[in-house]
């Protein structure tokens, strides 16, 4: 520095920059030291502790909620494949209560088509009876009817009717 | 520079003044005891230190409030430059490495305040926190390596003839080193702080050069900020190198 530093230096403390005057060194060396050990151990009993807690505890928490998380996935995999099976479970049981009945209805259908089978065949079986029956009175009837017929016939062509061969004579016509 | 009287306006320049030391109550002889400016501005950076890093984390929150977030980084900071510059065995380290870094931080950033005393811009600080630095890592290396802390000036991967020649290097830039440590942070702030003054001291001059002094003390003022970082982390970054050394001394 020049020469006019130098000048005004030494009415304020007798070196050129304030940084080289040695009355200072002692005054600046002693508060340093002084607030280097205050901060030193404001630093290492509270603040640094703290922070370092605060942090773990935030990684902390942060991996109790990432397993948390991973838990609750897992359960919720889990209830998923619960449901899908439930799911499955109640289908087989809704088809085998199906097939269930169905099988039933188709053994009741068989009894009642057999027991309408079997009414069938009854009313059948009766009916050609009454038809049978009605068949042979309707020949009898003919047959009368004929008989009479037959001896009016006679009757108005002036002969007499024997009762008997008037009867043959209608049989053998009905028999052909 | 200083006292250059000027013929139109009694233009004066006293960039330097703002390193004086001065004793808070009256005008007595500075002793080491006496209350200066000096007490008054460390005082101040410890305050400042304590309202960010104990105040602002007084509630431990898991979602951290914006102090304690910044408390939070400076500590992640200084704690991962630890980790990777020096390695895992040189955490316990960690808070005198991280009170040099807060308080070189604090006193720069303090120093920028207008009016403010910049304790880390006087050679008498810079060169307590580097010998400091020095005799910590040189009495640690010896603790912890015995004689073998030795090697570090025995380049064993050099040819042989050579290594005598750079023993005597290593062993003169060991011992430059708290010189440079303590210089480079001192020469920084107290030139900056220095052409901040001359700029400010242009801005009386008139209409020609008051706009563009103001415009300077501006970008220096922008630069001075950056500045004052970066030299508490070059300081921060230069101690972990060397704390290496000590703790692992074989190249």
């Amino acid at each position: 520095m020049a020469d006019p530093v130098v000048e005004h230096g030494a009415e304020a403390g007798g070196a050129a920059m304030p940084q080289l005057n040695p009355d200072y060194f002692s005054n600046q060396i002693f508060w340093l030291l002084v607030t280097l050990v205050v901060i030193y151990f404001i630093l290492s009993r509270v603040a640094l502790p703290r922070i370092a807690s605060v942090l773990a505890e935030r990684q902390g928490t942060i991996t109790n909620d990432i397993a948390a998380a991973e838990e609750l996935k897992q359960r919720a995999q889990e209830a998923e494949a619960a449901y899908e099976k439930a799911l499955s479970d109640a289908r087989a049981e809704a088809a085998k209560i199906v097939d269930d009945t169905k099988a039933e209805i188709q053994t009741q259908l068989d009894v009642e088509l057999q027991k309408a089978d079997a009414e069938i065949a009854a009313k059948t079986a009766e009916s050609e009876a009454a038809i049978a029956e009605i068949q042979a009175g309707a020949a009898d009837a003919v047959k009368t009817v004929a008989k009479e017929a037959a001896k009016e016939i006679v009757a108005a062509m002036g002969g007499t009717a024997d009762a008997r061969t008037v009867t043959a004579a209608v049989t053998a016509r009905m028999k052909g | 520079m200083a006292d250059e009287a000027h013929s139109g306006g009694g233009l004066e320049f006293h960039p330097l003044d703002q390193f004086e030391v001065k004793a808070l109550f009256g005008d007595g002889p500075i002793h080491w005891y006496t209350l200066t400016n000096v007490t008054a501005w460390m005082a101040l950076a410890v305050i400042c230190i304590v309202l960010l890093l104990v105040v602002g984390t007084r509630k431990r929150a898991v979602v951290p409030g914006r102090t304690q977030s910044v408390a939070e980084m400076a500590y992640g900071f200084v704690y991962t430059m630890v980790e990777d510059v020096t390695g895992k065995d040189a955490v316990k380290y960690f808070p005198y490495i991280f009170t040099l870094f807060i308080f070189i931080l604090f006193s720069n950033f303090l120093g920028l305040l207008p009016m403010s005393f910049t304790t880390t811009s006087h050679i008498a600080v810079t060169a307590v926190l580097a010998l400091g630095v020095f005799l910590f890592i040189t009495i640690l290396g010896f603790v912890k390596n015995g004689p073998a802390f030795l090697k570090l000036f025995w380049v064993s991967s050099a040819p042989l003839a050579l290594r005598p020649v750079l023993a005597i290097i290593e062993i003169v830039s060991y011992f430059v080193r708290p010189v440079s440590h303590s210089i480079r942070l001192a020469g920084n702030v107290m030139a900056g702080h220095a052409v901040l003054k001359v700029f400010a001291g242009f801005a009386q001059v008139g209409f020609l050069i008051a706009p563009f002094a103001i415009l300077g003390v501006v970008a220096i003022y922008g630069l001075e900020v950056l500045v004052a970082f970066i030299q508490a982390y070059v300081f921060t970054i230069l101690t972990c190198v060397y704390l290496k050394d000590a703790l692992h001394p074989s190249h």
